[in-house]
């Protein structure tokens, strides 16, 4: 309820923060808009309509692609008998942890030129293997590292189909096979659309993938246009442009999402665990196919990278500059996750306390940084920086304020959840125990919410670890941190230098799940207190 | 707690009529858009008073609860402490300075404190601290749990603590929330006895909102019935049972059957023949019944007061039990009977009257909204 008003202490910084969140768009179009009328000529010119089509493609194929992947690995690891499925349950969603500039990097260092398998086939005088570069290469690789987006939904959204359904169809005389085709197939159709288009928006927004793989998408030509002219305006349409595509996949993700509510189950009680499907001699293939998938997005990525690294070894340049790019990288990701966190601290309470229009208003400008994919951010300050903070611009307190208005929504979406489970009557028991409003906040609201921030915080901090964009256009010259020794190394063809950083960053995208596991197991009590409702 | 405790007598408190009230509301008004959710609401609660609000739900008796802690601000009125203004024109003073302690309906003890901390918590970091927190959890039986964990306690024992908390800063006025809603049924009748004996002990002014006339019978001084945001009536629980002010308030508190008559003076005349009035009743008039005042005998010839009548439907609670009658001029009525007397549906019975009975000015227009309270009296 909470119709007090916040006090200024709260809504002042929450409403500085939302603003702050809203600088580079209104930036981009005002710049934009600045060009008048030439900006038509700009934006209808023959390079940016295939710009345009060559990232719609990509949305498309990795749509289709990573659904196809997906919904068998959903169905063979939640529905049937195969061997070591819960195994290969937890195995395939495992790519997810490999950054998508990682995955371009193993990609590019197994099949490029001068790669694993052009070495090994020229001794046999094969000196020309299909090219890696373009579509093919960005595709495959982001197929491989973001179907597991599409897996999930699919899994969840079958283990909550009424397997009654599935039996009815088989009591009508449809046999396994097709009553997979009549009946799970179309339940399962809102949450495959909703992982599709979630894969999609990561293909449109992702920047090291198709930069790294020479792509002309969005995110490319955004970049390539920023480093060969000075031509900003060009280079800020483009990027509005692709807001707006992102902005769409966004809504229609959220409107599909919507509606797969109506297919849940409608009946009470929990639903009774389906059989599970004999595959009979089906397993074979079916486990090869598993291995298959696995192969490709976990082993291959990590097998390629540590014989990178034993190569370095062995010539001695595996580590250079590894520790000053591991103590910076940990340095900018400890300094966002910190500023992110309190500054999401009175956006959260104002959302969630005093859930007035001003509260709604800040809420939803603090999720902007959903829409805007890293490029768009880190040239927007760039622009900025440039143009009106020369003082500064390219200084770290600078790139961690991108980083911060990058990665705010998460900070806040964990702090929302976190105040949510905390009940508002706990507050005002502490102002009628003579507590001001921030000395309850202090007292009470802050030690409960506390595992939930932290944990916000921890998400911010791993991923600004492994960001590239922003890092890569705003750093202060000659300041390497890991994601942007990989990208250079990787666009030198120094593979051996990339894989050992790509390595600890591997383990770094690994660790959320791994704390997850382990938050889960530790505190019992905490989840419980929750299920009960009063925590 | 013990049950040495809530063996004892319950002892009236010692409440003065003259002294100046320890919490006074007037003309409260609080609309949610444009909704009034209270609507001049007039409430006083003297020095070591326990004040029932008791209302249907959605009456208005928590808002006004939040606008005497301050957790919302009224529109319109005023609210005093102790004498001294802490809402009103020009006055918003804030929760914490108000004086004010409260027992949430979910007790709302902080999960992250243990019970020590939770009771000191309101509490000035003096030496004495210790000390007053030992003594009010002493006073609420539970001495010795200081350092137990919140969801270490049971549902009775978390609200004594919360009690325990809410009391220990020695507020002007303690106001408790559908206090006992949490509690199971065999609990509740026990736990409330025992806040009972905690608040007359403190000499405790309190507010308590319920919506449970029971509760509110049998733990208050004095019950301020609400309907559509304002009270109604306030008064002694007897008062309340006995005289209701209005048709609506004697169908809330407790169970009540209506038939209408024709006032003349101190008599009426209705279904059940002449009977004699408790006030003066002039014209057409509604004649309130308590089922206990129904007497059922058997059938008699001649010319007594009362009415023949069939025995419809019968429901048996052990303590006692539940006549649905025909009267033989086609109304039906209610009888709460001791738990003898073997009659049964499809007897023939006499219907009469105990003492006076209470009547209304027949309404013309929509009765207020009428909630009965649960046949089987839980």
């Amino acid at each position: 309820m909470g119709s007090r008003r916040a006090p200024a202490l709260i809504w002042v910084p929450a409403v500085l923060v939302a603003l702050a969140m809203a600088v580079p768009l209104v930036y981009l179009v005002l710049r934009t808009a600045g060009a008048g009328a030439g900006i038509w000529d700009l934006l209808l010119r023959p390079r940016t309509a295939r710009i345009a089509l060559n990232t719609a493609g990509l949305a498309l194929a990795v749509a289709a692609s990573t659904a196809l992947l997906a919904v068998p690995l959903a169905w063979l690891t939640g529905r049937t008998d195969l061997p070591g499925r819960r195994w290969w349950a937890t195995a395939a969603v495992l790519p997810l942890v490999v950054p998508s500039y990682v995955g371009a990097l193993a990609i590019v260092a197994a099949l490029g030129p001068r790669g694993l398998l052009h070495d090994a086939l020229s001794p046999l005088g094969i000196e020309r293997l299909p090219p890696i570069y373009g579509f093919g290469g960005a595709w495959l690789t982001l197929t491989l590292f973001t179907y597991p987006y599409v897996l999930l939904g699919v899994r969840a959204a079958l283990a909550g189909l009424d397997p009654a359904l599935d039996e009815a169809a088989r009591g009508l005389g449809y046999g396994p096979w097709r009553t997979f085709f009549v009946s799970t197939l179309p339940q399962l159709r809102p949450a495959v659309a909703a992982g599709s288009l979630l894969a999609a928006l990561y293909a449109v927004s992702d920047f090291g993938v198709v930069t790294l793989l020479r792509y002309d998408a969005f995110t490319r030509a955004i970049y390539v246009q920023y480093r060969s002219s000075f031509d900003r305006t060009l280079a800020a349409a483009l990027s509005l442009l692709l807001v707006v595509f992102a902005c769409a996949l966004l809504l229609a993700e959220a409107r599909v999402r919507g509606r797969r509510a109506a297919y849940h189950r409608l009946g009470g009680g929990a639903a009774r665990r389906a059989r599970p499907v004999p595959l009979g001699r089906w397993r074979w293939p079916a486990l090869c196919y598993c291995a298959a998938v696995v192969g490709l997005g976990l082993a291959l990525p990590i097998g390629v990278l540590v014989w990178w690294f034993g190569r370095g070894l062995s010539r001695g340049d595996a580590l250079d500059g590894v520790l000053t790019g591991a103590a910076n990288s940990l340095q900018v990701g400890l300094l966002a996750a910190a500023a992110a966190t309190l500054a999401a601290l009175p956006v959260a309470i104002l959302a969630v306390r005093h859930r007035g229009p001003v509260g709604v208003a800040v809420e939803r400008m603090s999720y902007l940084g959903y829409a805007l994919p890293g490029i768009v951010i880190a040239l927007a300050f760039v622009f900025l920086g440039a143009r009106y903070l020369t003082p500064l611009y390219q200084t770290l307190p600078f790139l961690v304020l991108a980083h911060v208005v990058r990665f705010l929504p998460q900070a806040v979406g964990a702090e929302r959840t976190s105040l949510l489970q905390i009940n508002p009557r706990m507050e005002e028991a502490a102002r009628t125990l003579g507590r001001g409003p921030l000395g309850a906040i202090r007292s009470v609201t802050v030690p409960l919410a506390r595992p939930g921030v932290t944990a916000g915080a921890a998400l911010v901090f791993l991923t600004v670890m492994k960001e590239l964009p922003v890092t890569l256009l705003l750093k202060p010259t000659g300041f390497e941190t890991l994601s942007t020794a990989i990208w250079s190394a990787t666009g030198s063809g120094r593979y051996a230098q990339a894989a050992a950083p790509a390595l600890a960053l591997i383990a770094v995208s690994a660790m959320p799940t791994i704390l997850l596991v382990a938050r889960d197991r530790d505190q019992p009590h905490r989840r419980s207190r929750i299920a009960r409702g009063d925590g | 707690m013990s049950a040495a405790v809530s063996a004892m007598p319950s002892p009236p408190n010692a409440v003065d009529a003259n002294a100046e009230p320890a919490l006074r509301c007037a003309g409260l008004v609080k609309r949610f858009g444009t909704v009034p959710v209270v609507d001049g609401l007039d409430l006083i609660a003297r020095p070591g008073e326990v004040v029932a609000l008791l209302g249907p739900s959605g009456c208005g008796k928590t808002t006004t609860l939040r606008l005497i802690a301050g957790f919302e601000t009224p529109d319109a009125g005023t609210i005093e402490v102790g004498g001294r203004l802490v809402s009103g024109p020009r006055c918003d003073e804030a929760p914490e300075r108000r004086r004010i302690g409260m027992v949430f309906q979910d007790y709302a003890l902080f999960p992250h404190l243990s019970v020590g901390r939770n009771v000191a918590f309101g509490l000035p970091r003096v030496r004495e601290r210790e000390a007053r927190v030992a003594a009010a959890l002493e006073r609420v039986g539970l001495a010795g749990f200081d350092d137990r964990m919140p969801h270490e306690l049971s549902g009775g024992q978390q609200q004594r603590v919360a009690l325990a908390r809410a009391l220990a800063p020695e507020p002007a006025v303690i106001l408790l929330d559908e206090p006992f809603s949490n509690l199971d049924a065999e609990l509740r009748a026990s736990v409330r006895a025992e806040v009972r004996q905690i608040l007359a002990a403190a000499g405790q002014t309190a507010v308590l909102v319920t919506h449970d006339q029971e509760e509110a019978l049998s733990l208050a001084d004095r019950i301020a019935v609400m309907g559509e945001g304002r009270v109604v009536q306030a008064a002694g629980p007897e008062e309340v049972y006995h005289r209701p002010a209005t048709k609506a308030v004697a169908a809330f508190v407790g169970d009540a059957e209506f038939l209408p008559g024709e006032g003349h003076g101190r008599r009426v005349v209705c279904d059940l023949g002449e009977l004699p009035t408790t006030g003066q009743a002039d014209g057409p008039v509604e004649v309130m019944l308590r089922p206990e005042s129904l007497r059922l005998t058997k059938p008699l010839v001649g010319t007594l007061p009362g009415a023949n009548a069939t025995v419809l439907a019968r429901a048996f609670y052990g303590h006692d039990q539940t006549m649905t009658v025909r009267l033989d001029t086609g109304r039906a009525l209610r009888a709460r009977l001791g738990p003898y007397g073997g009659i049964r549906p499809g007897d023939r019975v006499h219907v009469s009257v105990r003492g006076g009975v209470l009547t209304f000015p027949r309404e013309t227009h929509g009765p207020m909204p009428e909630a009965r309270r649960d046949p089987s009296g839980s």
